[in-house]
């Protein structure tokens, strides 16, 4: 099942609707990676609501695709994880380190806004 | 009449005169302790604070709560049924045990009243060694089971007591409080066991979901100690939370708990950690945007 992606604006947004096969979530990579250098996207969101299973290849791939994305001069922020999904990540140690997370779609666009706002500034407000 | 007789029916119930011969002599049995209730009842009294049991009562209490059971016991003998005897034995178990009386003292007056009964029992049919043996036929089972009953009764009741205290320590371990608008506090007191940590860690994240918090201020100050599974669970907690979109400030390390995670070496880099609870909480509310003002300069204090 294809993942649509949206754009808006300077972000692209990906809302994943269903469960993902492993090839459907290499071929989501592949094309956020592909569209974000095409529209010159300032960051992707990729929208997890949907999901209540998030195995090793699922997270592994969400971080590669976050690690790419940012070599390709973007963002990504992972929004909609479900507490029950987040707590078995951790508990298989998948924690997607270095990849910004955030609540929901909104929270996710809030997040880069004020990002992008003080990068605009100037500031130099770093993530952790 | 004619009576059918099974082989596998226990000895006792073998036939119907059987029957009424144990009967028989369970009420003889039963009028032999009504007619000493007195004298009985002090001296098993007397047994009791001899071999030292139920210390945390009074003289007087012990022999009230002796007349009680031995009455009970009686009826126990003379009916065959246990249900009263039962809900005696829960009663007094309700009122002695916040009292501090323990499993062997309780299990230790019934039998020590089996003794004192049986002793007389053995004075009076001293000389028809028959008879005492068949009064015994019936005594005995009747008194096992009664002490059965009783300790049962006794050690249900604890148990009882124990699951609901357990039941109230996990209702009240995970109180997830929001003290700011997408700001919530954990306060965690006491040991965490792995089953605790869980729980905490589904309600924390339930609560971040629901009350959209951004930043989780976890107390530990009332955490005696920790080891590395606890410490483990934490870092767990605050990943998750992480996944969340939930910034997770832990507050109140004691030094020794501090001294314990650098030994055990666990990884605590990940962790953002304040001091105390006020230091959490007014770093929480930095990272919000929030700004308190003392107004106390503007309106001079009488």
């Amino acid at each position: 099942m294809e993942v649509p992606i949206l754009k808006q604006q300077h972000y692209l947004i990906a809302t994943v609707q269903a469960a993902l096969t492993d090839a459907d979530l290499t071929h989501l990579r592949d094309a956020l990676v592909e569209r974000v250098g095409e529209f010159r996207s300032h960051a992707v969101i990729v929208d997890v609501t949907a999901l209540d299973v998030m195995d090793s290849f699922a997270s592994r791939t969400l971080r590669d695709l976050a690690y790419m994305i940012r070599l390709r001069g973007a963002e990504t922020v992972i929004v909609g994880i479900q507490p029950e999904v987040a707590f078995a990540m951790v508990q298989l140690g998948l924690n997607l380190e270095g990849v910004a997370t955030a609540l929901d779609l909104e929270e996710g666009l809030a997040f880069l806004n004020h990002k992008g706002k003080s990068r605009g500034a100037g500031s130099n407000l770093s993530r952790n | 009449m004619v009576v059918v007789v099974k082989s596998n029916v226990s000895p006792r119930f073998k036939s119907q005169q059987d029957t009424e011969f144990t009967a028989a002599l369970l009420r003889e049995l039963v009028a032999h302790l009504r007619q000493n209730r007195t004298q009985l009842r002090q001296e098993w009294a007397r047994r009791i604070q001899e071999a030292q049991l139920l210390t945390a009562m009074s003289e007087e209490e012990i022999f009230a709560e002796a007349t009680s059971v031995y009455d009970n016991y009686v009826e126990a003998v003379e009916t065959g049924t246990f249900e009263a005897l039962q809900a005696y034995a829960r009663n007094l178990s309700e009122r002695v045990i916040p009292r501090g009386v323990e499993t062997d003292e309780v299990v230790g007056i019934v039998l020590l009243l089996r003794d004192v009964l049986a002793r007389s029992l053995f004075a009076k049919y001293q000389d028809d060694f028959d008879k005492l043996n068949s009064i015994l036929d019936a005594y005995e089972p009747a008194a096992n089971r009664i002490a059965n009953t009783v300790a049962v009764g006794f050690v249900q009741e604890r148990e009882r007591i124990i699951r609901e205290q357990q039941e109230a320590i996990r209702e009240l371990s995970t109180p997830v409080l929001q003290v700011r608008e997408r700001l919530l506090i954990l306060p965690i007191i006491g040991a965490i066991d792995p089953h605790r940590a869980r729980q905490l860690t589904e309600q924390l994240l339930r609560a971040i979901r629901t009350n959209r918090a951004k930043v989780v201020v976890i107390d530990i100050t009332g955490v005696a100690a920790m080891n590395s599974v606890v410490a483990s669970h934490l870092v767990q907690t605050v990943e998750a939370s992480r996944l969340l979109g939930a910034m997770v400030i832990v507050t109140g390390l004691s030094p020794e708990i501090a001294q314990t995670l650098v030994t055990i070496g666990v990884d605590l880099g990940k962790m953002h950690t304040v001091g105390d609870l006020q230091g959490g909480i007014e770093e929480a509310e930095r990272l919000l945007g929030y700004k308190v003002i003392s107004i106390v300069e503007e309106a001079p204090q009488a």
